[in-house]
């Protein structure tokens, strides 16, 4: 009988290594394909050195790689994004939408016309049956140190279903000391923790340069009572609930409450602008379907955070609307609500704004 | 069992050619400078490759320098005559010419036609008085056209402009004289004739005053500093004798090779697009088509997998496949582009290999289509 053939994507890390790593001993045929996301030696990823350190694991566990050209897809659909929220105020998450338009959709279609029946990536993360269905949800990986599964919401059950995560279930540690005992020369590799493409990790330099003419909006700095506190060089160098780099004049421990793009002003308060709420859009249901009003939910507003509890208002095709249980948090446009019930991943969305009308009260009574 | 359709990215070493290198690399230590015997044998075989380099292309052997290849004989070219001038292109030269010419000063690059083909008179009209170069390479390995490169020196007599042609991939497959095209510089290739990768060679007109790029040593008359890489350049020699010895016959099994992948993928494959030329002068082992409907990157792929090594034109250092600046100078949109299929045989290719190569890539190019309509 023929063997499973499955594309692992790989980034020359020591994740994907050990993914494909684990689906050839489980016996699959594996393909590694390497994703051109920039032009060479721009930003921390996709270098030639990276490419390398992936075909070298490939030759060492006896499979075969290639570099495929993702340049135009990735500017479109991840990098013009990316730029465009900045300069709308919003704060961007490149890896989901790399994850939801490149990895998991060029990518895919790639592997699919390469014949195989799923792709596996590096992500810790993990899938699970739906018990009532018998579809895949996601789950949260079993390091949650390492989890990704916030990065991941946009993968549907059909998606699910063509995925697989091999590292998932491993910590970190367990996947190095893998690599170790295979002899696999990226064992020790340092992680990158940057966005791979913006250099240096300077995310407002990088806007600035790629902005189109006159696309920056530089504009004033107003307290909550509107008092004008300096000025500023763009609305790209803020993000919501921000409190360093505020410029001279506004003084120690402010923070970014509001960005509005229209007229460049940023507004900024004595106390976190925490949210009674989130509203989010272009939403993803895994294979439980959207929770009921009323249900209690986790909620993850950005990657690392911990989860936030909270109660169900509207969750359709649309949209998704929370409610927050407790003191307000940070919430960011441009960033994803991720919405768990314990570890499993039920869905989420993008996130359009906070909760609206006394949301600007909530934020002030807030700690 | 694998067939190599690859010739144009690099041809595999002839036999002959192995067994003179090993002979060079098993015999004594070869500094042709060296006053003693050994390299008194060594200046001998050297000199003995370049009457045959010089063959191979009716020049005299002391107008040819040895390089490290075509990119560096093209590198000394474009930056080592006539510096300050402008330099006129076409858009589907090698990237050894482009970014050199780029990188060198101001430079009109001419469009092609959409079969690929450059027209004379389009490079004669750009031809300015600040134009002091004009290098326009004799065939595109890409697509596999073949540019009017003696019509361009006819038009350029007495006007003092230099010209140079990219010769690399025209050697052993056309006919090349350096006379009867008139040009004043022509870059070749070892490793495209079944040489070994690393030697090439710059022939340059007796006359044409040449800056070096590489200086330092006494080598090549002053025209490339370096110890020269005897072995290799040995084996550019016997691989310049067989294209030579065998020109006419090798070219006429080539053409008939790649009619009959065409004729055999058009039997099989409905919906193919050739790119490059249908009628007309042309590379006798090149052939580049499009499967509608395929991605050029997972036929690539598979094909690798099922033993027919092809090439989609350019790639980056990676490996990985761009969309080709020769089919977006023909006016293809990126995704076509991106999906033209190289093929390219040489002299020992056969034909039962051409028959299994048509098999397995019909039934590929059926594969994906039905995985795509899924």
């Amino acid at each position: 009988m023929r063997r499973e053939r499955v594309v692992v994507a790989m980034s020359g890390g020591v994740d994907s290594s050990v993914a494909a790593a684990r689906l050839v001993a489980a016996g699959c045929e594996v393909i590694g394909i390497s994703l051109r996301l920039a032009a060479d030696g721009e930003g921390s990823c996709c270098s030639l050195d990276d490419f390398h350190d992936a075909r070298a694991v490939a030759e060492h566990l006896g499979f075969p790689h290639y570099v495929f050209d993702a340049r135009e897809a990735f500017a479109a659909r991840v990098v013009t994004p990316f730029v465009a929220d900045y300069l709308a105020g919003r704060t961007p998450n490149p890896c989901a939408r790399c994850n939801q338009h490149v990895k998991f959709d060029l990518l895919w279609q790639r592997a699919r016309e390469l014949g195989a029946t799923r792709l596996a990536t590096g992500h810790y993360a993990r899938i699970a049956a739906d018990p009532a269905s018998g579809r895949p949800m996601l789950r949260a990986a079993a390091d949650p140190a390492k989890d990704q599964s916030y990065f991941l919401f946009a993968l549907d059950a059909q998606a699910l279903a063509r995925t697989v995560f091999p590292v998932g279930d491993l910590t970190k540690a367990e996947v190095r000391r893998a690599a170790a005992a295979l002899g696999l020369a990226v064992a020790q590799k340092p992680e990158s923790m940057e966005v791979c493409f913006v250099p240096g990790g300077d995310a407002a330099g990088f806007v600035a340069r790629e902005a189109p003419p006159g696309g920056l909006r530089p504009g004033i700095l107003v307290d909550e009572d509107g008092r004008v506190l300096g000025r500023h060089a763009g609305i790209h160098r803020f993000t919501i609930g921000q409190r360093r780099g505020l410029g001279g004049g506004v003084g120690a421990r402010r923070y970014v409450h509001a960005i509005d793009a229209a007229s460049g002003t940023v507004t900024v308060g004595a106390a976190p602008p925490g949210a009674a709420g989130v509203v989010a859009r272009e939403v993803t249901w895994g294979a439980q379907g959207p929770p009921p009003p009323g249900a209690a939910v986790g909620v993850r507003l950005r990657h690392r955070q911990p989860l936030v509890p909270a109660h169900v208002l509207v969750a359709d095709a649309a949209e998704l609307r929370l409610a927050f249980d407790g003191p307000g948090p940070v919430v960011t446009p441009g960033q994803a609500a991720v919405v768990y019930r314990g570890d499993i991943v039920l869905g989420g969305g993008w996130i359009a704004g906070a909760l609206p009308a006394d949301g600007r009260e909530a934020a002030r009574a807030a700690p | 069992m694998r067939v190599y359709l690859d010739h144009n990215a690099g041809a595999p070493l002839r036999g002959p050619v192995r067994d003179a290198m090993l002979g060079v690399l098993a015999g004594p230590p070869a500094n042709p400078s060296s006053a003693h015997r050994e390299g008194a044998r060594a200046r001998r075989l050297v000199e003995e490759a370049r009457a045959e380099v010089a063959a191979l292309i009716g020049a005299a052997p002391a107008e040819i320098v040895f390089t490290s290849g075509a990119t560096e004989a093209n590198n000394l070219a474009l930056r080592g005559v006539r510096a300050g001038t402008h330099i006129v292109t076409t858009a589907i030269e090698h990237a050894s010419v482009l970014a050199t010419a780029r990188a060198r000063g101001p430079v009109t690059e001419v469009g092609v036609d959409p079969e690929g083909r450059v027209a004379a008179a389009d490079v004669l009209a750009a031809c300015t008085p600040e134009v002091g170069l004009v290098s326009v390479g004799l065939a595109n390995g890409e697509v596999g056209s073949v540019a009017p490169v003696g019509a361009i020196a006819a038009g350029l007599a007495g006007r003092g402009i230099l010209l140079h042609t990219d010769a690399a991939q025209a050697a052993g497959r056309l006919p090349v004289d350096v006379r009867s095209l008139g040009v004043d510089l022509l870059s070749l290739s070892a490793h495209k004739l079944g040489g070994p990768a690393g030697v090439g060679a710059l022939w340059v007109r007796r006359g044409v005053a040449l800056v070096p790029q590489l200086t330092g040593g006494p080598q090549e008359r002053g025209r490339r500093a370096g110890t020269e890489n005897v072995a290799a350049i040995v084996g550019f020699g016997v691989a310049a004798r067989l294209a030579r010895e065998e020109l006419e016959q090798a070219a006429a099994h080539m053409a008939a090779l790649t009619e009959a992948l065409l004729a055999g993928l058009r039997a099989r494959v409905p919906d193919l697009v050739p790119n490059g030329p249908q009628v007309g002068p042309r590379l006798p082992n090149t052939l580049n088509v499009r499967f509608p409907g395929c991605s050029g990157e997972s036929l690539l792929v598979l094909l690798d997998l099922a033993g027919i090594a092809v090439s989609l034109g350019s790639a980056c250092a990676a490996g990985a496949p761009e969309p080709s600046h020769v089919l977006r100078a023909m006016g293809r949109p990126p995704e076509e582009a991106r999906s033209g299929l190289r093929l390219s045989v040489g002299p020992e290719t056969t034909a039962a290999e051409i028959a299994y190569a048509v098999e397995v890539i019909a039934r590929t190019v059926a594969e994906v289509r039905a995985r795509v309509a899924a």
